[in-house]
């Protein structure tokens, strides 16, 4: 049985986790990178992988569960009619294949067959560990297909203010329960001084109390930090798809029965406008300003 | 121009998932049902478009009976009409069955759409990959995860997709697919006269035939939880020595 794994960059741990998730179906897998410059060009970049696939008659394409990686392997999928499943946890090979991949953002699994061959599996993103060897791993490079209808024509570089959401070490988040746009002032003195990124809920930003950028969750930012602190945030499934990367959660909510405490690490039971205040205020004692 | 916007109806889940005996389905007993939410950003989009540059705009979903409901939301925050490709039962259709449906539907529209919009993935199944299938079936330039539109003088499309550390622009030409990502814009409320007016509206209904799915859901199951369990502070303001303390094991004050 031979793998193909379409990788974005060696360096990416990403492409190293779908690296060792091919690993582990067979073979020693075949990493295959795009060589597209500058201008990434989806459907040209899945052409070219499908031409490939033509080519070899591998059993399996894997790809990483990245925007890219998924984009690109729909491509295959739909230029060789064939199915395909997004963000696998696992997969045994056979006719059909098995696997089991995530649905809502991980807060659900799913046991799925697929019937086609090859199969085309895009790999979620910490279900396996990368080898961090792998960043070395040698890539075959092929070029894209033919000249791009569609392909990025241009870079607009971002000018951020301040600590980014997704790479902050600690994030303050205010739910619903904020009540207001001007009640995240506390949020954000506490944020201040602890050198966080601030966060919120959807609740929040379809209230239009903060913009989307701010939102962490299924449909907005994935976070990772050291330290999450979620004020007035109940714990919905699309909340916590994207926390749970958080190696530590302190929640601050005056429902004891909230599900975001079943997540948390630290719990509060109060009201945030009285807690986050006061935490602030013993920060400032404790650093003796 | 005419805008068509596919959605799919799925439960607005809270905090913990229930599923059913059969492990096929999401309990929605004492659940209500919504859009995913990049569709309803797609929507709003939808309108926005046809409001600027005149046209009309139509909602799409494959789904249950039931989710007449959704397509009525959305004509109430003013999508000019529907089109619902019914399926019977509790059977999932998988993408590429999905895709085919949508395909059928789009070469029966009376007008072809210029733009066909979808949401970047769904919310429950979240199989990244309808739009694209369905743009290679049309023959249409896609893009997906887009974040911006705008139409150029020369009718063309200018999008913009969110990456690390800023925005990748696509220039494409009309007819094309895009999806959408939530961001793209805040979606509005329906009004009341909104909702009024969306009863009016026509909607077109038509009942495909679901294939066998070659992406076969077998159960569904829950992640094993988190198994932790949360130390507490203590309650009101009189907790924030105990967090301090936290914080500073956390080595953050």
């Amino acid at each position: 049985m031979s793998v193909l794994v379409f990788v974005e960059d060696p360096a990416d741990e990403l492409s190293q986790q779908a690296l060792s998730f091919a690993r582990s179906l067979g073979e020693e897998p075949t990493a295959v990178a795009i060589d597209g410059g500058e201008s990434y060009a989806p459907a040209a970049w899945g052409q070219a992988l499908a031409a490939l696939t033509r080519e070899r008659g591998p059993s399996v394409v894997v790809a990483p569960g990245t925007d890219r990686g998924n984009e690109v392997l729909a491509h295959v999928a739909a230029e060789l009619d064939l199915p395909m499943a997004a963000n696998c946890v696992s997969a045994t090979p056979g006719d059909p294949f098995t696997l089991t991949r995530i649905r809502w953002g991980g807060s659900l699994l799913e046991e799925a067959r697929l019937h086609g061959s090859p199969a085309l599996l895009s790999v979620a993103p910490h279900a396996v560990a990368a080898d961090p060897a792998d960043a070395g791993m040698a890539v075959e490079t092929i070029a894209p297909a033919g000249e791009a209808v569609v392909k990025v024509s241009e870079r607009v570089q971002a000018h951020t203010a301040g600590v980014s959401l997704a790479d902050a070490d600690v994030v303050v988040s205010g739910g619903r329960g904020v009540g207001s746009a001007d009640g995240f002032a506390v949020i954000e003195e506490l944020a201040a001084l602890l050198g966080a990124a601030v966060g919120c809920s959807r609740a929040v930003t379809s209230a239009g109390w903060r913009p989307h950028t701010d939102q962490v969750g299924q449909t907005g930012t994935k976070v990772s930090p050291s330290l999450y602190i979620a004020c007035g945030i109940s714990g919905a499934t699309q909340h916590m798809a994207g926390c749970k990367g958080a190696k530590k959660l302190l929640a601050i909510n005056p429902d004891a029965e909230a599900s975001i405490f079943a997540s948390a690490d630290y719990a509060v039971i109060g009201d945030l406008h009285e807690v986050v205040p006061a935490i602030s205020a013993e920060i400032r004692k404790a650093r003796g300003a | 121009m005419n805008v068509l916007v596919c959605v799919k109806r799925v439960p607005l889940t809270g905090g913990k998932i229930v599923l059913t005996d059969d492990a096929r389905a999401i309990s929605t007993r004492h659940l209500g049902f919504t859009i995913s939410p990049h569709e309803e950003c797609g929507c709003e989009e939808a309108v926005r478009l046809i409001e600027q540059h005149g046209g009309s705009s139509t909602v799409l979903t494959l789904g249950p009976p039931e989710a007449e409901e959704q397509l009525r939301d959305m004509m109430a925050i003013g999508i000019d009409r529907a089109v619902h490709l019914v399926t019977g039962g509790s059977e999932e259709w998988d993408p590429q069955a999905t895709a085919s449906a949508i395909v059928e539907a789009v070469h029966n529209e009376p007008e072809p759409p210029d733009l066909l919009l979808f949401g970047n993935e769904s919310a429950d199944a979240g199989n990244y990959q309808v739009a694209i299938r369905v743009a290679h079936k049309l023959g249409l330039p896609v893009v997906t995860g887009i974040k911006g539109i705008s139409v150029i003088d020369d009718g063309r499309l200018r999008l913009e997709q969110e990456v690390a550390g800023g925005r990748d622009v696509y220039v494409v030409p009309m007819p094309a697919v895009v999806s959408v990502k939530e961001g793209i814009n805040l979606p509005r409320y329906p009004s009341v006269p909104g909702r009024l007016r969306a009863k009016r509206k026509p909607l077109d209904t038509n009942t495909p035939a679901r294939p066998e799915p070659r992406l076969e859901m077998v159960r569904l199951a829950l992640p094993p939880g988190s198994g932790k369990q949360a130390q507490v502070l203590g309650g009101g303001a009189e907790a924030a020595p105990a967090v301090v303390t936290v914080l500073a094991e956390l080595g953050l004050v």
